[in-house]
């Protein structure tokens, strides 16, 4: 009897590879990695959405790009090209955002060239891009682009709403509202994503469980 | 902006505005490295090591830079510097002290993602520090960052002796504690000014 | 049943790679990458200077609001002064706003210093027939956001910079006091700066970088205001 995975295949493993980005690995929540803008950039939205961006480009072109070399790179250099070319899209990137909006770019300070020592970055080009192909690399880097830009929207909007009483700008709660100002603070980018940690855990386990119930009942 | 002396820049960069728990940068090993006050405090004296050597470095680099007129160079060149800067303090290591070399183990490597070291060369070349105020600022930032650190992993070993509930084990834990050490060090604020 | 699966099973030892492969892969790679920085770098440059250009061309006029005209001016390294074509320039430089009639409004310099959490850099216009700075602006500051950040926003604080005494010596040579930020409420003179309760530090900021610059810039604007007045 013929599975739906097993006649196409294909498609199947390219929607994993995609998702899995974005829930079973999500590179912020689950694999912890490139957390320092994480907590830096996320004290309102607009800068979160704009880093966001800033990865997505960087992580496509880079994965894109080193899975076209992938059958030159000689093992010993791999690090070195996947180095090299990640840090010519940050330049690329850090020009970018300049040109578009000097307000932006002033905001997130020394994180865009941080950009280049995200882990997520490197450890995609590592671990994915240099062993697939240019389409599963280019659909990793958008599931890990996503799940990054997820867990930036998540801190963002409660760091901003909290902590600034605005969403993009816009005034959430009246005049009356004393904004809790630890929340744009670095305290409060901590605080925010070890509650979210929770969250996550509870949910996960929550699942676990329910998942335990349905195994034991016939 | 110049005449800050490099003292102020020095314990700015270890208190008032720890590199951790202020500016964000180093939070990768900061959570993955914090667990043992051992490792903590080998880390931390490696990564002040290898910051000092690679603002120095920094530093020759963005004259040389800014004398061809090549800025846009910056980021590229920063970071093929660091990862090398870190090979020979690798390298280094394993000459001078097989023993240090084997306790520090896979984390030697990790150092050249560590964004502490790029955000070192970075904002001492935004903030345009001389020669010393830069050397102050590594140093500051690197002793700051084993600071962090320690006092981390010191907290994280009480830990494991205490009651947490399993939902929080582990990272999340780790951050709500970071949280409570930045609004401590807030405390500094004001300190030689 | 022979033996022959045997040799087939074991793959052939790796060759190491040759030296000169990777020396020419890192080659070809660092030439395409320099290619698309140097790419990047020329299409978004003029994008670049006219964003910055024309945020400190807004300011300007924002906070010198009779300025009709603009103009800028470099300063050499002798003190002497040169009339700038557009408002780039690599030596340090100072704005001039006129006002409908032709005359010299105010003359507009930058300032920058180390605040709390970095640097902050503000513009400041100074009234030559006041003998007074009458407009303030932060132009940029990472300070505290609620607290330190308020140095920018706070009414009361740039009611300060409404008439801030700068007057000069009788030779034109420094200023008579210096400016000082003072502890919230207990300003007493007009050379002084009313600090911000709760951001103390930035407040001292500001008065420390506006001390420094004005001790420099204003006996420089006076002493060729004559040339100002000109526009050469």
């Amino acid at each position: 009897m013929a599975t739906p995975a097993a006649e196409n295949p294909k498609a199947n493993r390219n929607t994993d590879v995609f998702l899995n980005g974005i829930w079973k690995e999500n590179p912020v929540f689950v694999q912890m990695l490139g957390m320092c803008p994480v907590l830096a950039i996320t004290n309102s939205v607009r800068n979160a959405i704009a880093m966001s961006l800033a990865v997505l480009f960087v992580l496509v072109c880079s994965n894109v790009l080193v899975s076209l070399v992938r059958k030159f790179v000689a093992k010993e250099v791999r690090i070195a090209v996947f180095i090299l070319i990640i840090a010519t899209f940050v330049t690329v990137t850090d020009y970018a955002v300049k040109a578009i909006s000097v307000p932006i770019y002033k905001a997130m300070g020394p994180f865009i060239a941080l950009i280049v020592v995200n882990c997520i970055i490197l450890g995609r080009a590592e671990a994915f891009a240099s062993k697939n192909s240019v389409f599963k690399s280019l659909l990793d880097a958008l599931g890990m682009a996503l799940g990054f830009s997820l867990a930036l929207f998540c801190l963002g909007t409660v760091r901003e709403a909290l902590g600034s009483g605005t969403f993009l700008g816009f005034p959430l709660f009246g005049d009356h509202f004393q904004p809790w100002v630890i929340f744009v603070l670095p305290s409060g980018g901590f605080f925010t994503l070890g509650a979210w940690l929770l969250v996550f855990a509870w949910w996960r386990e929550r699942a676990d469980r329910k998942k335990a119930r349905e195994a034991q009942s016939p | 902006m110049n005449n800050v002396s490099p003292m102020y820049i020095f314990i700015d960069a270890l208190l008032i505005n720890n590199f951790v728990l202020s500016v964000f940068l180093g939070i990768c090993p900061f959570l993955g490295v914090s667990g043992k006050l051992q490792t903590a405090s080998r880390m931390g004296i490696a990564v002040t090591f290898v910051m000092f050597v690679s603002s120095a470095v920094a530093y020759g680099i963005n004259t040389l830079l800014l004398m061809y007129d090549a800025e846009y160079l910056r980021i590229i060149s920063y970071i093929v510097v660091i990862a090398s800067m870190v090979q020979l303090v690798e390298m280094f290591i394993k000459k001078t002290s097989p023993a240090l070399f084997k306790a520090l183990g896979i984390y030697l490597p990790l150092i050249t993602t560590n964004c502490a070291i790029l955000g070192v060369a970075m904002l001492q070349t935004t903030r345009e520090y001389n020669f010393v105020q830069s050397l102050s600022f590594a140093l500051g930032a690197g002793l700051g960052f084993t600071l962090a650190l320690i006092i981390m992993s010191g907290i994280r070993e009480k830990l494991e002796l205490a009651d947490v509930p399993s939902l929080a084990k582990g990272a999340a834990i780790a951050l709500m504690i970071a949280g409570i050490l930045s609004m401590a060090f807030m405390g500094f604020a004001g300190l030689g000014g | 049943m022979s033996a022959v699966g045997t040799a087939q099973d074991v793959p052939a030892p790796a060759k190491p790679t040759s030296s000169l492969y990777m020396v020419a892969l890192l080659g070809i790679v660092s030439t395409f990458c320099g290619l698309v920085i140097v790419l990047a770098y020329q299409v978004t440059t003029p994008a670049i200077k006219s964003n910055l250009a024309q945020i400190t061309r807004d300011a300007v006029f924002e906070i010198l609001p009779e300025t009709g005209e603009m103009a800028a001016y470099g300063i050499q390294p002798s003190g002497d002064l040169v009339k700038l074509e557009g408002i780039e320039t690599d030596l340090p430089r100072f704005f001039v706003g006129y006002d409908k009639a032709g005359k010299v409004a105010g003359v507009v310099f930058e300032a920058a210093g180390r605040g709390y959490a970095d640097v902050i850099r503000v513009l400041y216009a100074y009234a030559p027939k006041r003998e007074a700075i009458v407009g303030f602006k932060v132009l940029d500051s990472k300070e505290t956001p609620g607290l330190g950040d308020q140095i920018g926003k706070n009414k009361a604080f740039l009611a300060n910079f409404q008439a801030l005494d700068v007057t000069l010596n009788a030779d034109k040579s420094a200023l008579v006091h210096g400016i000082e930020a003072v502890k919230n409420g207990t300003k007493s003179e007009p050379w002084q700066i009313d600090a911000l309760s709760g951001a103390t530090v930035s407040s001292k900021a500001v008065g420390a970088l506006l001390n420094h610059s004005t001790q420099e810039m204003i006996p420089l604007a006076v002493r060729h205001l004559a040339q100002l007045e000109e526009r050469n």
